[in-house]
């Protein structure tokens, strides 16, 4: 084992908590931003021995990494092992001339930027504080600081969000040119407050926007986008002077590869082992000040369900999955039935064969997957 | 004993009048038990008796009062066992009919005290929980004089929780009840009024020995089975088990008979000495035949061989249970089984999920029905799938409903009635308040929910009996589903033409909600024939992703898949169609409304 390729930080803070958020975050908290980037740092010396010698990828993300006080952020990129390809996720209010100046100084090369969507009233339900036009201001700053590589978040499925309201959150990302996006659907996970608030409305509008993937797909494919994975598109390498654009890092996990996680309620998989750190700051902070491991959860990974977990994730992908490799987890009377029902598509013999969903199955991909696994 | 010291006697009443609670008192008061071994209802108490290592249950005990002997003889409490009540109310010459002087008369109470009236029984009514301050002995005892045609002065009136006047109702047996007129020099014959099942003593006759007399070590012979066998030991139960060398014309005891299964000896059957034969056996023996069925499958198809064990212990125990194995394309390897009524499925559906632990699935109850093909083969059908396609008539069991309800509910137990295909026969004042109905319905429209309609509309003031009236003719067809084209033989049912569009329009419409929506379109029709009378359709699904997947949500994910995939895995599969087992379900409980 060589070591793990893929570097994954949590920076949890962010400005405000937004309605539907449920990843591990915390609002504020300027005076604990230093303190906590010395703890990521020394959970970084304490696992070095798991990351291989240089590195593919390193992943920010939060929280609003950008909201890390500029200090701390910038010390953060030093210290970070370099990767060819260092992604850090951004609030659109975040980003100042200044800010993205700094960010390609530090070695960042490329932004995730977080716009969700471009309708005011649609943010007013996402209780998100940036206006469609602050987007845009964001993402001019970055190209002005000369990144060459910046990607969209949008969510649909919003509570309200018509049919005409996603053509013109998909119109105006196209606008931007982008060379990445990636489009959620909106989880309403139960026990937030945005699922207290908006549930009922979610189930009522369920099958009205049913088709809205379809759409979506649509859509970004005529513009000239890849539909890569279940929920990214990037541009097509022709439109793009031949690069690849997909996400190097977020590939890392669809193919299986090793990763770590530092900071607090960051998961990592190397080898044979899941772990993910306790979410709670203060235990996190104790632990490393004093030399010691975050409390974590570990969840042991024998070879099986890794296989299994490759296969699952593979499906998500635009590539064929090479059967040899996920064979054993696969339910074979269910692939032939899948295959029956047009599916799933099947190429080449028995053990270097390849199976690869087809477009109805992409659209029914989870559905599909748990029929596929034996 | 001489006979003419001897007194067998029941005590019927509706349940929860007191019956129990009196043969607990009797049994104190005549010193059968002692104070300090007195439990509650000792007669009545299984897991009492299982803790104390008795399996057999006392269904007669013997007691002494006064230099009589008394042998009180235990009834089944309900409806579906009237025939077993009936044998036991042979075995006597009076019954204490006890009435709760709060509740007044009940469905059971009347049925009850008709069966002893047709038995030629002596009745002796009497007033339970008197002391209760909300008990209106005047005017129950008009009630209770009224059913049985009595004067009110010669109702007793007694508190069986107190004991208050149990010591009267003890003398006026010896008293009012005739003593046992059979012909001991005769040709023995013995009444078999009940049977149970001991795993070590075999099958346990209870018997009132109508003529001559019994010893052990006799060879008997049941007149109507024909079934032999040798007498390892007589007795009485007094009440736990008093071996004795001989039951007399009169008495009333046990017989241990070695035999390894209930059904080869029925209740009703008479008992001769091989040796001393009878010429006639006791009139009456009937073969009770299951009246109810429904298919019984295990919710986890590895579970049928533990249904199939757990049946056959039942069935020692349970003479009346029937059952052949079933298969169904749809829930796999099971069992249809028949019963009594809808009580006795009850009670074989508990025991098996209580008493054997096992997971099951029940489909509707039906009843049976009588089919004569177009080529004139008659059939008896029991499951809907069964009936033929090409029928010339059919005909369905009906029963003989009584109901009892305050006035005020008259209208709406007519109106349920009148919705079940009921025919009204005629109604009583019991009193000034309290009105029986009699009407005639098919037991089909009973099987389903009548009983909890019949208390919902009344506010649970109502209460029912009934009594099997014999076979007739009905326009009678049988619906079909059919899901995604292939007929699901466990949703097939048996209606009446009048109703059929409008059931399998509400059945159709329930399978959609309980269907989940697969990769293509699943049709779902309901049909007559060929001729489809409902359809629904279970749309497609579009899209079924979870959008985001990265490095902390991957373990959760694949959970959620796992979780999916061993779902599935309970599913039944019709064709090509994954069906939830609650969907089986779906006919039980049709919308009301939409009948």
């Amino acid at each position: 084992m060589s070591g793990a390729r893929h570097l994954y930080v949590h920076l949890p803070f962010c400005a405000y908590r937004c309605g539907y958020c449920d990843f591990v975050t915390l609002v504020g908290r300027r005076g604990q931003h230093a303190a906590y980037t010395d703890a990521v740092l020394a959970e970084l010396e304490l696992e070095r021995p798991l990351l291989a010698g240089e590195l593919d990828t390193v992943f920010l993300g939060g929280g609003t990494p950008t909201f890390l006080e500029a200090q701390s952020l910038a010390r953060l990129l030093d210290v970070l092992p370099a990767a060819e390809e260092l992604t850090i996720e951004a609030n659109p209010e975040t980003i100042t001339p200044e800010l993205a100046r700094c960010l390609r100084l530090h070695g960042v090369t490329r932004v995730s930027l977080g716009a969700q969507s471009f309708q005011p009233h649609l943010l007013e339900v996402l209780e998100r504080r940036a206006t469609p036009d602050a987007v845009r201001r964001a993402f001019y700053h970055l190209r002005d600081a000369s990144f060459d590589n910046i990607s969209l978040d949008l969510i649909y499925g919003i509570p309200g969000q018509s049919a005409a309201d996603l053509e013109r959150d998909l119109e105006a990302a196209i606008a931007l040119e982008p060379e990445h996006l990636s489009l959620y659907e909106l989880e309403a996970k139960p026990g937030t407050r945005f699922t207290h608030a908006h549930g009922a409305e979610l189930s009522r509008q369920a099958e009205a926007m049913e088709h809205y993937l379809e759409r979506v797909v649509h859509v970004l494919r005529s513009a000239g986008y890849r539909w890569y994975e279940t929920a990214n598109f990037c541009l097509e390498p022709g439109r793009a002077g031949g690069r690849d654009l997909r996400s190097r890092h977020n590939l890392a996990y669809w193919q299986g590869r090793d990763y770590l996680g530092l900071g607090i309620g960051a998961v990592s998989t190397i080898a044979d082992r899941r772990w993910r750190n306790a979410p709670r700051l203060r235990p996190y902070l104790d632990a490393l000040a004093a030399g010691r491991r975050p409390p974590r959860e570990v969840e042991p990974l024998p070879p099986d369900v890794r296989v299994r977990e490759r296969a699952l994730l593979g499906l998500r992908l635009d590539l064929p999955l090479a059967l040899g490799s996920v064979d054993s987890a696969l339910d074979h009377d269910a692939l032939a039935r899948m295959q029956a029902l047009a599916l799933v598509e099947r190429r080449g013999e028995n053990g270097s064969g390849t199976i690869a969903l087809t477009e109805r199955g992409r659209f029914l991909g989870d559905a599909v997957a748990a029929e596929l696994i034996a | 004993m001489p006979q003419d010291r001897v007194r067998n006697f029941s005590i019927i009443a509706h349940i929860d009048h007191g019956k129990s609670t009196l043969a607990d008192r009797i049994l104190e008061l005549t010193e059968t038990v002692s104070g300090r071994e007195m439990r509650e209802q000792v007669l009545d108490s299984m897991e009492l008796e299982r803790e104390r290592g008795i399996t057999i249950k006392a269904q007669a005990v013997r007691v002494n009062w006064k230099g009589h002997q008394l042998n009180l003889i235990d009834t089944p409490g309900h409806v579906d066992f009237t025939y077993e009540v009936s044998r036991s109310l042979q075995a006597c010459e009076g019954a204490v009919l006890v009435v709760d002087a709060a509740q007044g008369v009940e469905a059971q109470t009347v049925a009850n005290a008709y069966l002893a009236i047709e038995n030629d029984l002596e009745l002796l009514p009497v007033l339970n929980k008197i002391d209760l301050p909300q008990a209106n002995p005047d005017a129950v005892a008009m009630e209770v004089a009224e059913l049985i045609g009595d004067d009110p002065e010669n109702v007793r009136r007694i508190s069986a929780k107190t004991g208050e006047g149990v010591a009267d109702v003890l003398d006026a047996i010896i008293e009012r009840f005739p003593a046992p007129s059979g012909n001991v020099e005769a040709p023995a014959r013995a009444l078999v009024f009940d049977s149970s099942y001991d795993q070590y003593r075999g099958v346990v006759a209870f018997v009132r020995v109508v003529d001559g007399s019994f010893r052990p070590r006799e060879r008997l012979r049941a007149m109507a089975q024909g079934t032999r066998f040798e007498a390892e030991e007589l007795g009485f139960f007094a009440p736990t088990m008093a071996p004795a060398e001989s039951l007399e014309a009169g008495e009333v005891g046990y017989v241990i008979t070695g035999l390894k299964d209930v059904s080869r000896l029925r209740v009703g059957d008479t008992l001769t000495v091989e040796a001393r034969a009878a010429a006639e056996p006791v009139p009456g023996y009937k073969d009770v035949k299951p009246m109810v069925f429904a298919g019984l499958f295990p919710t986890d198809s590895d579970d049928y061989p533990e249904l199939r064990d757990a049946l056959d212990k039942l069935k020692l125990n349970d003479a009346a249970l029937v059952y052949e194995p079933e298969t169904s394309q749809a829930l796999g390897f099971g069992f249809r089984c028949g019963f009594l009524g809808l009580l006795h499925m009850e009670i074989v559906r508990e025991r098996l999920e209580r008493e054997f632990d096992l997971d099951l699935l029940v489909t509707a109850p039906n009843v049976a029905y009588i089919a004569t093909t177009k080529s004139g083969e008659v059939l008896e059908v029991h499951s809907p799938a069964d009936m033929p396609d090409e029928i010339e008539r059919v005909e369905e069991p009906y029963i003989k409903a009584s109901v009892i309800v305050p006035k005020e509910y008259v209208g709406a137990v007519m109106e349920l009635c009148n919705e079940r295909r009921g025919r009204f026969d005629h109604m009583e004042y019991l009193s000034e308040e309290r009105v029986v109905l009699i009407y005639e319905l098919p037991l089909a429209e009973i099987v389903l929910d009548y009983y909890d309609q019949l208390k919902s509309r009344t506010r649970g003031y109502a209460s029912f009996d009934y009594d099997l009236a014999g076979y007739r003719e009905g326009e009678l067809v049988r619906v079909d589903v059919l899901i995604a084209g292939e007929p699901v033989d466990a949703l097939s049912l048996v209606v009446h033409r009048d109703s059929a569009y409008a059931r399998g329009r509400a059945l159709v419409d329930r399978l959609r909600e309980e269907i989940p929506r697969q990769f293509f379109d699943v049709p779902i029709q309901a049909a007559i024939g060929s001729r489809i009378i409902a359809r629904e359709t279970v749309k497609a699904k579009r899209k079924d992703v979870l959008a985001k997947c990265y490095g902390g949500d991957i373990t959760r994910k694949r959970k959620l898949l796992e979780k999916q995939k061993a779902g599935k895995k309970r599913m039944k599969q019709v064709g090509a169609v994954e069906v939830p087992q609650e969907a089986f379900l779906a006919v039980l409980n049709l919308d009301e409304a939409k009948r």
